[in-house]
């Protein structure tokens, strides 16, 4: 076997990416779509630290890395804050049901 | 010419003047506070007063050399406009001399005649009003030196003439009869008019332009050779003065008004509608005789409508049972030699009949006014008779005033019209055909004139029991002038007499200088050689004859009643009679087509106006009101659609537009994705 | 004294000013106040009368200041011979109808605020010499005449004074652009009619539009807004709607007055600066105009039951006179003409407002509804008599002068249109008295037995005008004299310019 190269740590990101892409467009339940924006989110990471190891300096795409994830925490605070507040006025976290802006 | 400058002679129509102007505003009050004698005296002094300067007139006239007897009194200037220069000025002539005695001296006699038969009635003072306005009216007419002048008094005799017709104004038949002289006599008026203008124009036309008498006389000649219209301008101005003539004397056709005008009362008709006023289109013809002597073909004209309308009238006046109305017809008839007389250029014997004629017609006339009274009121013959006894001064007046106008011999009726009739036949104009209408109408008139006196005067009473017993002689006031009226009947023709009969012919001879102009160009037959004479005795004589046969009729079917007169009139009567009493339908002839003929116009007009003319009007109006509704609908139904449209369309797009928003967030995912997808392939592209 | 025409022009408006600061409930003060107003134009116009000049030809009494400066419109006002008959007619009729108008009731304030609002008006057209200044007086006259008729007139005055708004509106206009042009056309652009016409040569003869010249256009514009005033045929109609429905003292005016303003304009503009066309279309559009105008007018008062409405087609008739004696170009036709202007001013006057005194009384103006009214009120009847027989052209009275100087000076150039006009005076006579007949004479009507008979302050009315009436048919030289001199002047000026044209054709 080869080396484990930069190609192998892509088709990963891109398989986490779709995943989440999918889970985003696809899932009814808020909180299934913020785990869907953590996938995305955490597939770009993969790209990051891929690139920072193999394409340039290790430790540019590690820090990257680390800013996404807080802003990645930070989000998701604010994303289930929201659906908190759905929840609050819709009882339901079901985005379909979230439809009072309908024409 | 030679003139002497006076300044007396605007007292002369000035005296009545004041009379009527105090009389018409304050009479009212005169009458009620003073009584009528106040009103009479105010009416009749200056009437006498001007009598007497006429006199006064007279004597200064004769005190002149015969070509200088011209009397002019300048009072002021009138109008001067471009050429024409008319002044108020007042002028005589032995001519209107002449005429100025006959008005104020015959005038005076029926102003004190009127106190008496107007006695009775309560607008007295207007009545004297009137009279005294007439008398101004038509003083200013006979003295006027000018053709303006004399049309002022023309019109204003006119305008007096409407009033004292109408003066019993609450009865509609005395009112319609004064409008019908006003209009009748205006249509005349609109000829005289004319001729005025033409005449004017005409002797401008070769610098001589006037109006004045005076300053025509001198440069009539200057017409001769002007033509208008392809007819000479003399004959124009002459026949267009005539259609005056015959407006204010009541010939042919314009004659209709007079027998109307009897609804007045009868001192009216005696004054204006026999010895003044009609005779003012003869003294007219006189006056500008300068003017028919060069148009012979308007001389015809002249003599031959008043040859026609002597025996028109005559005819008439057979018939007719009013006694007025016989006198009315017989004045026109009279008139009418008076025109014949101007016709054959014979003026001097058309005024001295004028002259003769104001005395016995007024006595005539003041004769039936005297009937009237005397009989309360009755004017119908028919119901007259006997009054002989019962009235003996307005009997034998009468008598004398019917033997003038028949031309009994030595009346002055006689001398007046057997000279019109010698001159009738002998002058160059003449002819022996306007003789023999004139003998025969001296026969006619005869006959109706006997007929009217036996009728009246003769025979048993026909009158109402209560009526007879109260018939009674006139008062004093009456009486005397019938008395002097009749007396110039008798007397007044000797100064016409004949040369063929050994006299002088003073009035002829008093009016040659006036005529000398005419005369020169009418030819006369100065001489009175054997044969002359013995013609004109033989148709004297022949004259005479006939009118004795006039008064024979009448004395057989009135007086003695040996035809009755029932029968005859079974026989001859019928249509003919009819036509006669109906005065051969002129008057509903012009009646029916003048009358109504304008009457139709003027209604014509009006609705020409009102709808035709309004109509375009009125409906340039509908039609902008229609444009403007038209336009608000174009502005309702088409821009303003076009605005609506736009709007709803837009809200159509809106409409589809906002389906995008589904409200559900899956949706909203999917348009980022795809979007930012779609930007990074085109962007690698 | 040479801002007399000044004075007598904008009193009256001072008058105005001074009522509407009065309180409305105060009619007597009103009225009073108006009839002090129009005293002063009436004693300076009594001065003008004997300090006139009667031998010029020129302006007389001239103020001439510049007033808009950027457009060269100067207010510019003077008389002359044309013109004075005019103004001391206005100066007249107007105490006259103020105290014809004394029985007013209502909106008395705003009433004789209008009058001398129209007073001022009407002299302004007279005097005025600046072409601006005319059009802005004329202007003027119209808005308080509406009012006058539309507020305080008969049943249909609403409908009558619209009409006559319009109508003599649409005039205006065409005036309006008449004055323009001329304005353009001359050199420098001025409004100054003494200068547009001494300019009058200079306005083209050859033909622009449709065949005629810019001077016939100019003619017919001018024409048919003077037209309407005068009123001739067919644009007359207005004018028996506007009589019959105006109060009184109102139809006193409109006739006496207003009228007079179309021949007056026609003689100062027409006449003046066009002198080509004016020779041109004299024939047609004056002279046998003006002669159906006075049949026409006769034929149709005869048929009228309305008294007002017999009048006012009778004032149409004796319009025409006027036309007639415009068209001849003679000596006596010309003064003929403005001396009928004058006397038709006089004579129509006293018509008018004896109808009013019968109408103030029976509320009524039907002729057959009348009869014997000289039983029942004799001085009336007497005074009516004087007026009708004026209007029919009685010699010794002022009419007849007037129209024997029309006839005379219009048979020489038109003999045939004469004989047609002079035959009018048959029906005149004949509607006249039948109208006398109908209403005066006869069985007095039960209804009116007990109608007072006229008053004092109706004879004042009617009075001075009677005496003018009979004083001028003796002296008529009075008017004569001060208008002869502008007259002849001003037919020499048209035959002249008519002579230039053909010399340069």
């Amino acid at each position: 076997m080869e080396g484990i190269g930069l190609t192998h740590f892509l088709v990963v990101g891109l398989v986490v990416f779709a995943l989440g892409l999918y889970t985003v467009l696809t899932r009814r339940n808020a909180i299934g779509i913020l785990m869907g924006i953590e996938l995305i989110l955490n597939a770009a990471n993969i790209n990051y630290v891929a690139f920072g190891r193999y394409a340039g300096v290790a430790a540019d795409g590690q820090v990257f890395a680390i800013f996404v994830i807080m802003l990645a925490a930070a989000e998701a605070v604010i994303g289930l804050a929201v659906v908190l507040g759905i929840y609050q006025n819709f009882e339901s976290i079901d985005v379909e049901a979230t439809d009072a802006l309908r024409y | 010419m030679e003139i002497t400058e006076v300044g007396y002679l605007r007292w002369i129509p000035l005296l009545p003047l004041v009379g009527a102007a105090v009389n018409g505003v304050a009479g009212a009050v005169i009458q009620r506070r003073l009584g009528k004698r106040a009103i009479s005296v105010l009416a009749v002094t200056p009437v006498l007063l001007a009598f007497a300067l006429s006199v006064q007139t007279f004597l200064d006239l004769r005190a002149l050399a015969p070509e200088q007897r011209f009397l002019l009194d300048r009072v002021m200037p009138w109008l001067h406009v471009g050429t024409l220069v008319a002044d108020i000025a007042f002028w005589v002539d032995p001519l209107a001399c002449v005429m100025l005695l006959v008005v104020t001296g015959v005038g005076g006699l029926i102003h004190v005649y009127s106190t008496g038969y107007m006695h009775e009635d309560a607008s007295y003072w207007r009545f004297f009003a009137f009279l005294n306005l007439f008398t101004f009216a038509m003083l200013t007419l006979v003295l006027g030196d000018s053709l303006l002048l004399m049309f002022v008094g023309w019109e204003g005799v006119g305008l007096c003439s409407y009033a004292l017709i109408g003066f019993w104004w609450r009865e509609h038949v005395n009112t319609t009869a004064g409008n019908k002289a006003f209009i009748v006599n205006r249509i005349g008026d609109f000829g005289f008019l004319l001729g005025i203008l033409l005449l004017f124009w005409s002797t401008d036309a070769a610098g001589h332009g006037s109006v004045v008498f005076r300053e025509l006389q001198e440069h009539a000649s200057v017409l001769a050779g002007q033509t208008l219209w392809g007819v000479p301008v003399v004959v124009l101005v002459t026949l267009l003065l005539f259609v005056g003539a015959t407006g204010k004397s009541a010939q042919i056709p314009l004659y209709v008004w007079l027998p109307d005008a009897m609804q007045g009362p009868t001192p009216v008709s005696a004054l204006i509608h026999a010895a003044t006023m009609v005779t003012a289109g003869v003294y007219m013809i006189a006056r500008l005789h300068f003017l028919y002597a060069l148009a012979p073909a308007t001389l015809a004209v002249v003599a031959g409508i008043g040859a026609a309308t002597a025996l028109l009238a005559a005819t008439i006046g057979l018939v007719q049972n009013d006694i007025k109305r016989v006198l009315a017809y017989s004045t026109v008839s009279q008139l009418g030699y008076m025109f014949v007389a101007m016709g054959v250029g014979a003026w001097s014997a058309g005024i001295f009949h004028l002259m003769t004629h104001a005395f016995f017609k007024a006595c005539l006339f003041l004769g039936a006014g005297s009937v009237i009274h005397g009989l309360g009121g009755e004017q119908d013959m028919r119901r007259m008779g006997g009054l002989r006894t019962r009235m003996p001064v307005t009997f034998w007046t009468f008598l004398v005033a019917t033997l003038a106008i028949a031309g009994a011999p030595l009346t002055a009726g006689f001398f007046s019209k057997d000279e019109i009739l010698w001159k009738a036949f002998s002058s160059p104009h003449g002819s022996a055909l306007l003789w023999l209408v004139g003998v025969a109408v001296a026969g006619l008139t005869a006959c109706y004139m006997f007929r009217q006196l036996f009728l009246t005067f003769f025979g048993e009473s026909r009158a109402d029991h209560e009526v007879l017993h109260h018939a009674h002689e006139s008062p004093p006031s009456m009486a005397v002038p019938l008395v002097l009226l009749a007396a110039g009947s008798l007397l007044a023709g000797f100064v016409g007499l004949p040369q063929a009969l050994g006299g002088a012919n003073r009035f002829e001879a008093w009016l040659a200088p006036v005529f000398a102009h005419g005369h020169a160009a009418v030819a006369h037959a100065a001489s009175h050689g054997p044969h002359e004479v013995e013609l004109e005795l033989t148709l004297m004589a022949v004259a005479i004859g006939v009118a004795i046969t006039g008064f024979l009729v009448a004395f057989v079917l009135y007086q003695r009643r040996s035809v009755p007169v029932a029968a005859l009139a079974d026989v001859l009567g019928g249509i003919p009679y009819r036509v006669l009493l109906n005065k051969y339908y002129v008057d509903e002839l012009y009646q029916a087509v003048f009358v109504r003929g304008t009457l139709l116009l003027s209604r014509l007009g009006a609705w020409i106006d009102a709808t035709i003319i309004d109509g375009v009007v009125d409906g340039s109006a509908r039609l902008t009101a229609l444009a403007a509704r038209l336009n608000r609908l174009f502005d309702d139904y088409v821009v303003d659609a076009l605005v609506n449209f736009c709007a709803n369309r837009t809200y159509d797009v809106g409409l589809r537009l906002r389906r995008v928003q589904t409200g559900g967030i899956n949706a909203y995912l999917y348009v980022i994705v795809g979007t930012v997808a779609f930007v990074l392939i085109a962007r690698l592209m | 004294m040479d801002l007399v025409l000044t004075w007598m022009t904008f009193v009256p408006l001072a008058g105005a000013a001074v009522i509407l600061c009065l309180p409305s409930r105060a009619q007597a003060l009103i009225k009073t106040t108006a009839l002090l107003f129009t005293f002063p134009p009436l004693l300076m116009a009594v001065w003008l009368f004997q300090d006139f000049d009667r031998t010029s030809t020129a302006f007389q009494y001239v103020t001439r200041v510049p007033w808009i400066p950027s457009y060269n419109i100067l207010y510019f006002v003077g008389v002359d011979g044309i013109s004075i008959a005019m103004v001391l007619l206005t100066a007249l009729l107007c105490p006259l109808c103020i105290l014809a108008s004394w029985g007013i009731d209502r909106g008395v304030k705003g009433y004789f605020a209008l009058f001398l609002l129209l007073d001022t008006g009407m002299t302004g057209v007279f005097v005025a010499l600046d072409f601006f200044l005319f059009y802005i007086f004329w202007e003027v006259m119209l808005l308080p005449m509406y009012f006058l008729i539309g507020v305080w007139g008969g049943p249909r005055r609403e409908y009558a004074a619209i009409k006559f708004f319009l109508y003599t509106l649409a005039g205006s206009v065409l005036m309006l652009i008449a004055m323009l042009v001329l304005y353009f056309a001359s050199t420098p652009h001025t409004f100054d009619m003494v200068e547009l016409m001494r300019q009058s040569g200079s306005y083209g003869t050859s033909p622009v539009l449709w065949g005629l010249s810019m001077q016939h256009l100019l003619w017919l514009a001018l024409f048919i807004g003077f037209a309407i005033k005068i009123p001739a045929f067919p644009f007359h109609t207005w004018l028996p709607d506007a009589h019959v429905e105006a109060p009184t003292a109102i139809s006193v005016i409109l006739a006496g007055i207003l009228l007079k303003m179309g021949t007056y304009g026609l003689l100062r503009v027409n006449y003046g600066m066009l002198p080509v066309a004016t020779a041109d279309y004299a024939y047609w559009l004056l002279g046998a105009l003006g002669t159906w105008n006075i049949v026409y007018g006769a034929l149709c008062a005869m048929a009228q039951k309305d008294l007002k409405k017999l009048v006012a087609y009778s004032s149409i008739s004796h319009m025409g006179y006027v036309m007639l004696g415009m068209a001849a170009f003679t000596t006596q036709g010309i003064n003929g003409a403005v001396l009928q202007m004058f006397n038709h001013g006089t004579i129509t006057a006293m018509l008018f407002l004896l109808v009013g005194v019968i109408y103030d009384r029976a509320h009524h103006r039907d002729i057959e509804g009348f009869g014997g009214l000289a039983g029942i009120m004799p001085v009336y009847t007497g005074v009516t008599a004087l007026a009708f027989f004026a209007a029919m052209g009685l010699p010794g009275l002022s009419a007849f002068i007037s129209e024997v100087l029309v006839l005379l000076g219009a048979w020489q150039p038109y003999p045939r249109l004469t004989v047609v006009a002079a035959s009018a005076v048959i029906l005149t006579a004949g509607y006249m008295l039948w109208t006398m007949q109908r209403m005066y004479l006869g069985q007095p009507n039960e209804r009116y037995l007990g109608l007072p008979d006229i008053s004092a302050r109706e004879l004042v009315t009617l009075v001075p005008l009677g005496a003018i009436v009979i004083v001028l048919g003796v002296y008529p030289h009075a008017v004569l004299d001060l208008i002869n001199a502008s007259l002849v002047n001003l037919n020499g000026l048209v035959a002249a310019g008519a002579q230039g044209a053909l010399a340069q054709r």
